[in-house]
């Protein structure tokens, strides 16, 4: 916790601070940290139980009330294809809200913990490196160093919006 | 003078719409010959109460448009003159009429008076008043030519204080014709001598009108005293008034209305109305009328609800004994009773007769029956079937869409039918009624029926089914609700372009509910709709599956049973079908189909939920029955997207979420996986085709 305050004011001194700084939110999946836009969080929550969703795709856990809306919870390590954890007490789900073509939409995420909140101007994050191969990298938005370790940021929509073409791919198959 | 009457628009408007449905229902009433006073006293009283109110919130054109129908109303009444056909042609033109320029009205436009004058011309011819006499009073000002008017007004500095406001003496003097202002600003004293309650401005206004002297003194006749008028002609044109650079000063509280906030000297100030703010693009009223027996039983509920409110807060006092005990499970039993009755009367505000709807038909069929030439006889019935308003307002598009082909297609010409041995006149029959928890809207035709082969070779035509397909008459009849079809042969304006019964049922299911078509050739057609009663509410019966918990709408569960396995008969296909009391009714397992683990799997112990969709009937293997209670349904689209077979979710008591299930959902979901080799070579052929 330490280190990451100070990296939180190394950033925030004046030399690093750029003209479009935009705050990220960061979480550990697998021992990789992830950010995404702190805007479209609308909250995180504790882990609690999920009622499934027949016939949905397995990284779609489930819905929960969220305070009287009903809110689906994708598993992200599943999103990705990596392995799935036991949920537990300190699993989090962040819950975010994106635009995608059809409207925006309420969904939480499932992640191993949350880490960090940074602010990270346009011109630090770097493209991603051609790994094409991967099905996952059109998720990345792009990679930042954020003092010894890098954080990947990531493409919401994208992420969020795969769910209804795997889903329909299913259901035409 | 200053009561702002724009407040009382909305009401007028309202009323006057109201008036016109009235005038238009009772005018199809009226038959020549046969003359009900009592409709015609209606019919004069709704003319009589749009004249009125129009005259006083100041809509000339529609008071005067109204007078002459007024007029001619009057005379049928005290029977100097008999009801012709015309007339009541005429008087529904004039309804249309009215109802367009009260629309142009109400979203603040001015109307479009061609029509009306046009149809007042003709109501004049009926009345045998000389077209010379058209509006007297405007005659004689088209004679008279244009004057121009010096007025110098100079209010004495108390005008405020005896209530006058001099921006509504402006306003009605700029009513008269062109007008320019100057305002004097001389007698503006000091800002720190100022008060803000005292008028210290002056104005002098050139107006060009066809009007005389006495008309500019009627205006400021109200403020003689209090101010020193002087009217004089100059005879000289517009050019001649003399520039000013002072923008005229506005009191805090002047500029407060639209009127003319921000008049410059050289400014003119006609077109008053038509410089408010554009026109509301919706004029659609969103408001309802909810009787007010309805509103009363709500307000007596919420007294017994804030009464056991009370009480539970009592008994939430002090310790906890034996006694309290029992008090709160019956307060809370009184609470749940209460909220319960208070839901369906806050709901029962929702509902509106189908009446709303229907009401529309009889105008409809008349235009389009006389456009045809065809003899059309409508019959109404269940129109106080109660529905949501929601709902309603969506169902009318689709409706009327039926009706029309109905009568486009559908009825037969006079002589065809005759011919066929029918009456001359076909019959189109709206019926509709409560069964279970949907409405059923029945549009039947006495007409030809669909004509099955010519569907067929149609839909072969443009790729909809192969020609070796075997269809039964059903099956082609439905071919019709397909995008892009249309038998008609010529394209009329009515129907026939091939855009229509594919969107009515979009628009249908678009509701939750479902379109049917049955025919008979040579005997007619029959469009059956079903819809949910409301859209936010729903009885459940709570169900298990493993650990997950399902809701099935109460109002499709038939029967609930233990299975024999003695009854259960596995057809081939690996279907097992129950045998009960002479029917047989295919099994589904939810599990199977919900792709769940964990629950019961063998028939016999689990429990047996006979439901019914749609005339099908099928039984839902469930692990148990838990309570039945109301559920608030929740979007489940709205987060995530379409599930097949649930079509919503809802939050139970404890807070959880739960799935509602689609039973025609769930048995369409079911079919594909057994049956749906037919099917999908039908989908895959048109898809090929196209």
């Amino acid at each position: 916790m330490e280190q990451a305050l100070q990296v939180q004011n190394e950033l925030h001194s004046p030399d690093s601070e750029e003209e479009n700084v935009q705050q990220f939110l960061t979480f550990i999946m697998d021992e990789e940290e992830y950010g995404v836009d702190i805007l479209t969080v609308q909250e995180i929550r504790g882990w609690e139980e999920i009622t499934a969703i027949p016939n949905a795709p397995e990284f779609v856990k489930g819905a929960i009330n969220l305070r009287g809306t009903i809110v689906p919870i994708i598993d992200l390590r599943l999103r990705f294809g990596l392995t799935s954890v036991k949920y537990g007490p300190l699993t989090v789900i962040i819950v975010v809200k994106v635009e995608l073509k059809v409207g925006s939409k309420i969904m939480g995420l499932v992640v191993d913990a949350v880490s960090d909140v940074y602010s990270i101007g346009q011109q630090q994050a770097r493209d991603v490196p051609d790994i094409s191969k991967s099905e996952n990298s059109e998720f990345v938005h792009g990679l930042v160093n954020v003092g010894e370790k890098m954080v990947v940021l990531l493409h919401l929509e994208r992420v969020l919006n795969l769910l209804r073409e795997t889903e329909s791919d299913l259901l035409a198959g | 003078m200053s009561i702002d009457l724009s407040q009382f628009f909305e009401v007028f408007f309202e009323e006057s719409f109201e008036g016109l449905d009235a005038m238009e229902a009772e005018l199809l009433n009226l038959e020549p010959g046969d003359l009900d006073s009592e409709t015609i006293n209606t019919i004069f009283r709704a003319a009589h109460s749009i004249k009125g109110g129009s005259g006083t919130f100041g809509f000339n054109s529609v008071a005067d448009f109204t007078h002459v129908l007024e007029t001619l109303l009057d005379q049928i009444r005290n029977g100097e003159r008999a009801l012709e056909t015309n007339h009541v042609n005429l008087l529904l033109k004039a309804v249309d009429c009215l109802r367009a320029m009260l629309g142009a009205l109400q979203s603040e436009q001015e109307p479009d008076l061609t029509e009306s004058n046009t149809l007042k011309a003709e109501f004049e011819t009926i009345l045998n008043i000389p077209h010379t006499a058209e509006p007297a009073e405007s005659q004689a000002v088209n004679t008279k030519s244009l004057d121009t008017f010096q007025v110098d007004f100079k209010p004495l500095h108390h005008l405020f204080k005896t209530g006058n406001e001099p921006l509504y003496l402006i306003s009605e003097l700029t009513d008269l014709g062109e007008c320019s202002v100057t305002s004097d600003l001389s007698d503006l004293p000091d800002i720190h001598d100022m008060q803000p309650d005292e008028c210290y401005l002056a104005w002098s206004f050139f107006v060009e009108t066809r009007e005389d002297e006495n008309k500019i003194k009627e205006i400021f006749e109200w403020v003689e005293d209090d101010a020193k008028i002087e009217v004089t002609l100059c005879g000289g044109l517009f050019s001649d008034e003399p520039e000013s650079e002072q923008p005229v000063e506005q009191e805090a509280e002047v500029s407060e209305t639209t009127t003319s906030a921000q008049i410059t000297p050289n400014d003119e100030v006609k077109e008053q109305t038509v410089k408010k703010p554009p026109a509301k693009a919706n004029t659609e009223s969103t408001s309802i009328r909810v009787g007010i027996d309805k509103v009363d039983s709500l307000i007596n509920m919420v007294g017994e609800l804030v009464i056991t409110q009370a009480m539970l807060t009592q008994l939430g006092e002090g310790d906890m004994n034996e006694n309290k005990q029992m008090a709160l499970k019956e307060g809370l039993a009184q609470l749940a009773h209460n909220t319960r009755d208070m839901q369906e009367s806050v709901m029962r505000i929702r509902m509106m007769p189908i009446s709303f709807v229907f009401s529309r038909f009889p105008r409809l069929v008349r235009d389009i029956s006389q456009k045809l030439g065809k003899e059309v006889e409508l019959k109404l019935i269940g129109e106080t079937t109660e529905l949501d308003k929601t709902v309603m307002e969506k169902i009318s598009d689709p409706m009327v869409h039926l009706v029309r082909n109905s009568l486009d297609h559908g009825l037969e010409t006079p002589e065809h039918r005759l011919e066929a041995g029918k009456k001359e006149a076909g019959i189109v029959t709206l019926n509709a009624f409560h069964q279970g928890g949907n409405i059923v809207i029945e549009i039947m035709d006495d007409g030809n029926g669909l004509n099955t082969d010519k569907i067929k070779s149609k839909a072969i035509e443009k790729g909809l089914i192969n020609e070796n397909d075997n269809l039964s008459d059903d099956e082609i009849n439905e071919l019709i609700f397909m995008p892009g079809f249309s038998t008609a042969d010529a394209v009329s304006d009515l129907s026939g372009r091939g855009v229509g019964m594919d969107v009515v049922k979009r628009n249908i299911h678009a509701l939750n509910g479902s379109i049917d078509v049955t025919s008979e050739r040579g005997i007619g057609s029959t469009f059956t709709i079903r819809l949910p009663l409301t859209l936010a509410i729903l009885d459940g019966q709570l169900v298990t599956l493993g650990k997950h918990t399902y809701i099935i709408p109460l109002i499709s569960i038939v029967e609930s049973l233990q299975l024999d396995l003695k009854q259960v008969n596995c057809v081939g296909g690996g279907v097992d079908v129950l045998r009960l009391r002479d029917e047989y009714i295919p099994i589904l397992r939810l599990f199977q189909i919900f792709n769940h683990t964990g629950a019961i799997e063998e028939l016999d112990k689990g429990l047996l939920v006979i439901v019914e969709s749609d005339n099908q009937k099928v039984g839902l293997l469930v692990d148990d029955l838990l309570a039945q209670q109301q559920v608030v349904i929740k979007s489940l689209e709205a987060n995530y997207q379409k599930v097949d077979g649930v079509s919503g979710a809802t939050i139970l008591g404890d807070g959880r979420v739960s799935l509602i299930v689609d039973i025609s959902g769930l048995i369409k979901l079911a079919g594909l996986k057994k049956a749906g080799s037919q099917k999908l070579a039908i989908d895959n052929a048109m898809f090929e085709m196209s």
